[in-house]
C-alpha cells in the first residue's frame, strides 16, 4: 500500500514517531520555551527554508473580527465572502493565491459602504471621532485627518503613508460639497479604505534582520499581523501595533511577552476556532443538508449546531482543559444543544437556547471527535452514510494523506443493487476489496469508515442497517479495532495525526505549503512535541518563537525583500 | 472563413452631462449586418446587444435514450430529450464530440467540463489550464452593461461556479434568487423605463473614491513579486468594473421597452439538493436573469443547474443522482438506468425552461433568445463509466441571425473544443485557434453558421 502524495515530511515524521528514527528528536529541548535546566548538550533547532512574503486575502472571519475589534460590536460586517481554493488542505494557503474578481469585490464594496455609513451615523460617530468639525456642513481637514489616520492605521495594520492619508483627507473634503455633510464625506473616504487592497490583502514586507548574518525577516508590522491573525484571527491591537512600531518586536523577550499576552486574551478562542474551522473544513456546514424524509430531525439548525459542537469541544479541550490535541479523538466531554439532543437521543433541557456541557458515559458508543454528529454527517451522503467519505476525510484532513482519485473506468457491476434489496454498507462495499482497480485506494478509506457505520448519514446511532446487524470492526495501519470508540483510540496514537497537525498549523501560520526545506524544522517540532505533549499553546509558541516563523528568503533569492524603517510600512523598494 | 460577421471595431460613445461634467459610456456597436437587417431597437435606433450564456448539468446522459437517430434538421427526441419538445426549434444538439486528455488522467467529473470551458484537459484537480470561455466573451461584449457577468448556481452552493480567470480566481456564483435580486435590482438599479432620470451626485463621489483608491494602492506594487502583482492587477480590473458601473448610473440608461422590473424581492428559499428544490431555485433565478438581460444589466451569464458529480437527491431515496449512476443496474429491457435517467430528464426540463423563458421574452423584432447564444454541456457522457467521449453539448438561440438552429450535429469523434472555438469567434474573440494538443482547433462548426 502506498499513499502516492504522502509528503516526505509526513512520511519521515511518521517513521520517526514509530521508532524508526527516534534519534531525530530524542533528548532535544526547546531553549526558547523552557528554562535551561537540562544538563545534556542541546542542538539548535533546525531552521526552515526562508520563503517569500505573502499577500493573503482576508478571510470572512478575519474581516468581521477586525471590524469588531476596531469599531466595536455595534458595527456589523454582514457579508459572505466568495470561496477560495482549499490548497494543501487549507483555505489559509489558498488565500495567499486567491484572485479578486468583480464578483468577489461586489459584496465587499457594498458592505464597506454600509459599514462606513453606520460608523459615521449620528448614533456612533462620537465614539470614533477624536474631534468635532468646526461646522458639520463644511470640510474640516484637520479633524478628518485625525479620524482617518487613526482608523487607517488599524485597518491597514501600519501607519498610513503621507500620500495615502492626504488622499483620504482630500477625498473626504471633496465629498462634503455634494453631500452637504462633513460626516458623509468621511463615510465616503472610509468606505474607500474598507475596500482598498491595503485593507483587504494582508501584504507582508521584509527587512534586514538586526542579527548579524541572519538574512531577511518580516518587518515589524508584518510580524504583528502574522502573529495577530494567527492567534486572534484579527488585526493587531494597539499594544501590538506599538510594539511593532517601536521595533520592540525584534526582541525575542518582547515577542514572547506578546505571545503570552495574546494567548491569555479572550480573543485567542477566535484564533483557535478559525484554525480548526479551516483545518477540519467546517465551511462545508454552510450548505450541508440531508434528505428531509430520511432524516427528518436533521435541519439547517442542526447542521449549524453540529459545527458549533465541534468547535466548542475543541476549544474546551484545548483551552479550558489544556488538553493534548491527540486526546480530542478519545475525549468524552462535549456540549449539547436541545436540537442536537434529538439527534443524539439524549435528554437536554428542551427550553434551553444555550449549550450544556455533556459527558458521554464510559459505555457510550460515542467518544471523541470522530463520533460527533458534525464529522459523521458532514462526511456522508444526503440520504445515507458513507464509509468511504468518512475514511477519506480521516486520511486527508486528519492524517494529511492523499487518497488517490478513483480511476474513471471502474467496472461497477459489482456494486449494482436492485433498489428493492438494499444492502448494508459493508456488503455493498465488499466489491471494493475484490475489484483490483478499487482495492488499493479503498483499503485506505473503507476499513476506518466502516467502523463508524453504527452512525447513519445524519450521525444518529443505529445497531442495524436494512435489518442486518452492523459489524463496525476495522483497522488502521495494521491496528485492528472493534468499534468507533476503538477507532478513536487508534487514531489518537497514529503517528501521522501528529505530523499532520504540525504541518497544517505551520502552513496556516505562514500562509504557504510546507516544502522539503521545512522538513527538518517540522520534524524537530514533532519530536519535541512528542516529548512534551501536543498542547496547543505549546504548538503555537514553538512555531512563533522559532527562527523560522518570520524568516524571509534573502534578496539574492527572491525579488521582493527590501529595507524598512520600522516606522513606515511603505518604505520598501523593489529590488527586482 | 465561415463566419459572416464584421467585427465590432467601432465604438459608439453615449455622452451626457452631469453637473456640467461630460460623462462618457462606451457601448459596442453591432456590425453592419445587423443594422442592415433591421435588428436595431425600433424605439431608439440603437443596435441590440448580443448575449452569451452557459448552462451546465452534471453526470451526462445515456446515449441509448439521448442521441437522436437522425442528424440535421427535424431530429427525433429520445426519452431524455423529451423535455425539449417545445424548444427543439431553438436548439442545436451536438453529440459524438470528444475530450482528449493527451496523456493526462481522466479526472472523474472534472476533466470533461474544464476542457470544454478552457480548451485543455487539466493535469490535476487543482489545475485550470486557462480562463473559461465566458470570460473571453465577456471581455468582448460585457462592457456597457452593469455586470460583466452574472453567475448563478441552482444548487445554492457558492463553490458551484464554472467561470474562472485562472485556477485561483473564480467568478463566484449567486446562490439564491433573493441575493440575485438584491444585487441586480437593489438600491443601485436605475430603471431604464423610468419617466424621470436624476443622476445621484453621490454616485460621482463613489466613483472618485474608487479612482483614488486605485491611485493610492499603486505604491503597493513596488513591494510585490510578479504573481502578487498580477493579483493586484486583477483587483484593479475589478475596481474598474465597479467604476464603469457607477459611470452608467450617471447616465440615463438606454430605453429597454421590454424591461419588466420585478415588483418585489423573491422569497428566500431553504438550502438543499432535492431535485424539486433545485428546480424551484433554478426557476426563480432564471426568471430574474431574464429580467436582468431585458433590462440591460448584463450580457453574459453562467447558470449551473447541478454540480459535476451531481449530489442531487430525490425525496426519500437513499442514493443521490451520482449514487444511482454507479450502483443502479442497467435495465436490459430499457437499455438504461431508470433512476439515474430520471435525473437527466429533470435536468433537461430546467434547460428547456431557460430556453423557453428567453424565447418568450420579446425584444426588438424578435425575442431575447433571438439575440442570444447559449451553450450547454455536461461533464461526461455516461456517468457510470465517467466517459468523456461523446460528451453532450447544446447551443440555443440564433445570435441575431448568425446561427442556425434546430440541428443535430454528429461530431464524428472530433474535439469538443470546435464548438467552444466557434462560439468565441461568433463573439469576435480574437483567436487564431483554441485549445492545446489534440484539443487545439481553428475550425468553426460551419454546419450551424448562417
Amino acid at each position: 500500500m502506498t499513499l502516492s502524495h504522502f509528503t516526505s515530511f509526513a512520511r519521515k515524521a511518521a517513521l520517526a514517531a514509530a521508532g524508526a528514527a527516534l534519534l531525530l528528536g530524542s533528548g532535544l529541548n526547546t531553549p526558547w520555551l523552557a528554562p535551561a535546566t537540562a544538563s545534556a548538550p542541546r542542538a539548535a533547532p533546525p531552521v526552515a527554508a526562508p520563503a517569500l512574503p505573502t499577500m493573503r486575502l482576508l478571510t470572512q472571519s478575519q474581516y468581521a473580527n477586525t471590524i469588531a475589534d476596531v469599531f466595536g460590536p455595534d458595527i456589523v460586517a454582514k457579508v459572505r465572502f466568495a470561496p477560495v481554493n482549499r490548497t494543501d488542505g487549507l483555505l489559509a494557503i489558498g488565500a495567499a493565491r486567491a484572485g479578486l474578481t468583480p464578483g468577489v469585490l461586489d459584496p465587499l464594496d457594498a458592505t464597506a459602504r454600509s459599514m462606513a455609513r453606520q460608523i459615521l451615523d449620528p448614533g456612533h460617530r462620537a465614539l470614533f471621532l477624536p474631534c468635532r468639525p468646526q461646522a458639520a456642513n463644511q470640510r474640516d481637514d484637520a479633524c478628518a485627518r485625525a479620524f482617518l489616520s487613526g482608523v487607517g492605521r488599524r485597518l491597514y495594520r501600519r501607519a498610513m503613508t503621507e500620500a495615502e492619508l492626504s488622499a483620504a483627507v482630500e477625498m473626504a473634503g471633496r465629498a462634503v460639497a455634494p453631500t452637504g455633510d462633513f460626516y458623509s464625506g468621511l463615510a465616503f473616504s472610509l468606505g474607500g479604505m474598507l475596500v482598498s487592497p491595503q485593507f483587504l490583502f494582508i501584504t507582508e514586507t521584509a527587512t534586514r534582520s538586526l542579527g548579524a548574518g541572519e538574512g531577511m525577516v518580516l518587518d515589524g508590522y508584518s510580524k504583528a499581523s502574522r502573529l495577530s491573525f494567527l492567534l486572534w484571527d484579527s488585526a493587531p491591537d494597539e499594544e501590538l501595533m506599538r510594539a511593532a512600531e517601536s521595533g520592540k518586536l525584534e526582541s525575542q523577550a518582547e515577542l514572547r511577552r506578546q505571545v503570552v499576552r495574546m494567548l491569555a486574551s479572550p480573543k485567542y478562542e477566535r484564533g483557535l476556532r478559525a484554525f480548526f474551522s479551516d483545518y477540519l473544513d467546517l465551511e462545508a456546514f454552510d450548505t450541508l443538508s440531508k434528505d428531509g424524509e430520511i432524516y427528518p430531525a436533521f435541519s439547517l439548525k442542526v447542521a449549524q449546531e453540529a459545527r458549533e459542537q465541534i468547535l466548542r469541544t475543541v476549544t474546551d479541550h484545548l483551552m479550558a482543559r489544556k488538553g493534548d490535541y491527540r486526546d480530542l479523538f478519545t475525549t468524552r466531554h462535549t456540549f449539547m444543544s436541545s436540537d442536537l439532543g434529538a439527534i443524539y437521543k439524549v435528554p437536554v433541557n428542551r427550553g434551553s437556547q444555550g449549550w450544556e456541557p455533556y459527558t458521554f458515559a464510559p459505555d457510550d458508543p460515542r467518544g471523541g471527535l470522530l463520533t460527533l454528529v458534525g464529522f459523521l454527517a458532514q462526511n456522508s451522503h444526503p440520504g445515507r452514510s458513507s464509509p468511504t467519505r468518512r475514511g477519506r476525510a480521516l486520511r486527508e484532513i486528519l492524517l494529511c494523506q492523499k487518497v488517490p482519485d478513483p480511476p474513471p473506468n471502474v467496472d461497477f457491476s459489482g456494486f449494482e443493487e436492485p433498489s428493492a434489496r438494499l444492502m448494508p454498507a459493508r456488503q455493498r462495499l465488499a466489491a471494493h476489496s475484490t475489484v483490483p482497480t478499487c482495492r488499493g485506494c479503498h483499503a485506505l478509506t473503507d476499513p476506518m469508515g466502516l467502523a463508524l457505520e453504527n452512525f447513519d448519514g445524519a450521525g444518529q446511532w443505529r445497531k442495524t442497517e436494512h435489518g442486518m446487524t452492523i459489524d463496525a470492526s476495522g483497522s488502521l495501519s495494521q491496528v485492528k479495532f472493534d468499534d468507533a470508540v476503538d477507532l478513536g483510540r487508534t487514531v489518537r496514537d497514529e503517528p501521522a495525526l501528529r505530523s499532520c497537525i504540525v504541518e497544517r498549523l505551520y502552513g496556516y501560520s505562514t500562509g504557504r505549503s510546507a516544502t522539503a526545506g521545512d522538513g527538518p524544522f517540522l520534524e524537530y517540532l514533532v519530536s519535541d512535541l512528542d516529548r512534551r505533549g501536543y498542547r496547543f499553546d505549546d504548538m503555537l509558541t514553538s512555531i512563533i518563537l522559532s527562527k523560522s516563523f518570520f524568516a524571509i528568503a534573502s534578496a539574492g533569492k527572491v525579488p521582493v525583500v527590501a529595507s524598512n524603517s520600522g516606522k513606515d510600512g511603505n518604505s520598501h523598494a523593489d529590488q527586482n | 472563413m465561415l463566419i459572416k460577421t464584421e467585427r465590432p471595431s467601432r465604438r459608439q460613445v453615449l455622452r451626457g452631462v452631469l453637473n456640467g461634467a461630460a460623462v462618457a459610456v462606451s457601448l459596442p456597436l453591432l456590425n453592419a449586418f445587423l443594422d442592415g437587417n433591421g435588428t436595431a431597437m425600433a424605439e431608439t435606433g440603437k443596435p441590440l446587444p448580443m448575449r452569451f450564456g452557459t448552462w451546465f448539468w452534471g453526470l451526462g446522459v445515456d446515449d441509448n435514450v439521448f442521441v437522436p437517430k437522425t442528424t440535421g434538421a427535424g431530429f427525433d427526441l429520445p426519452k431524455q430529450l423529451e423535455a425539449l419538445a417545445e424548444v427543439r426549434q431553438h436548439v442545436n444538439l451536438f453529440t459524438n464530440f470528444n475530450i482528449f486528455n493527451d496523456g493526462r488522467p481522466n479526472l472523474c467529473h472534472y476533466s470533461g467540463w474544464v476542457a470544454l470551458r478552457c480548451g485543455s484537459a487539466p493535469s490535476t484537480r487543482q489545475s485550470k489550464p486557462g480562463q473559461s470561455l465566458d470570460c473571453a466573451i465577456s471581455d468582448r461584449i460585457g462592457s456597457g452593461s452593469r455586470f460583466s457577468t452574472l453567475n448563478l448556481a441552482a444548487t445554492g452552493r457558492p463553490r458551484d461556479s464554472l467561470s474562472f480567470r485562472d485556477a485561483d480566481s473564480m467568478n463566484p456564483a449567486e446562490i439564491s434568487a433573493l441575493e440575485l435580486y438584491q444585487k441586480v435590482f437593489g438600491a443601485d438599479f436605475v430603471n431604464p423605463n423610468s419617466a424621470s432620470f436624476t443622476p445621484d451626485p453621490k454616485v460621482m463621489v463613489r466613483k472618485s473614491v474608487l479612482s483614488s483608491i486605485t491611485e493610492q494602492s499603486k505604491a503597493l506594487e513596488q513591494t510585490l513579486g510578479a504573481a502578487d502583482r498580477a493579483r493586484l492587477d486583477q483587483y484593479y480590473t475589478s475596481v474598474r468594473e465597479l467604476e464603469n458601473r457607477l459611470a452608467m448610473q450617471l447616465e440615463r440608461p438606454p430605453a429597454a421597452p421590454n424591461c419588466k422590473v420585478p415588483g418585489k424581492a423573491p422569497a428566500d428559499m431553504p438550502i438543499g439538493l432535492d431535485v424539486e428544490r433545485v428546480a424551484a431555485r433554478h426557476k426563480a433565478m432564471v426568471d430574474l436573469l431574464v429580467m436582468a438581460l431585458s433590462c440591460n444589466q448584463t450580457k453574459v451569464f453562467n447558470v449551473l443547474y447541478s454540480d459535476s458529480g451531481s449530489s442531487l437527491t430525490r425525496n426519500g431515496q437513499e442514493k443521490t443522482h451520482h449514487g444511482y449512476t454507479h450502483e443502479e443496474a442497467m435495465d436490459s429491457a430499457l437499455g438504461y438506468q431508470p433512476n439515474a435517467s430520471w435525473f437527466v430528464g429533470r435536468a433537461m426540463e430546467s434547460w428547456a425552461y431557460l430556453i423557453k423563458a428567453m424565447a418568450e421574452t420579446p425584444e426588438g423584432d424578435g425575442s431575447l433568445l433571438d439575440h442570444s447564444l447559449l451553450y450547454a454541456h455536461s461533464d461526461c457522457n455516461l456517468a457510470k463509466t465517467h466517459s468523456i467521449a461523446g460528451i453532450p453539448m447544446f447551443t440555443a438561440g440564433k445570435l441575431n441571425g448568425r446561427v442556425k438552429t434546430g440541428l443535430h450535429i454528429d461530431g464524428k469523434a472530433e474535439a469538443g473544443t470546435r464548438l467552444g472555438y466557434t462560439l468565441q469567434r461568433l463573439f469576435d474573440v480574437p483567436l487564431a485557434s483554441w485549445g492545446t494538443q489534440s484539443m487545439e482547433t481553428a475550425r468553426e462548426l460551419g454546419e450551424i453558421l448562417v
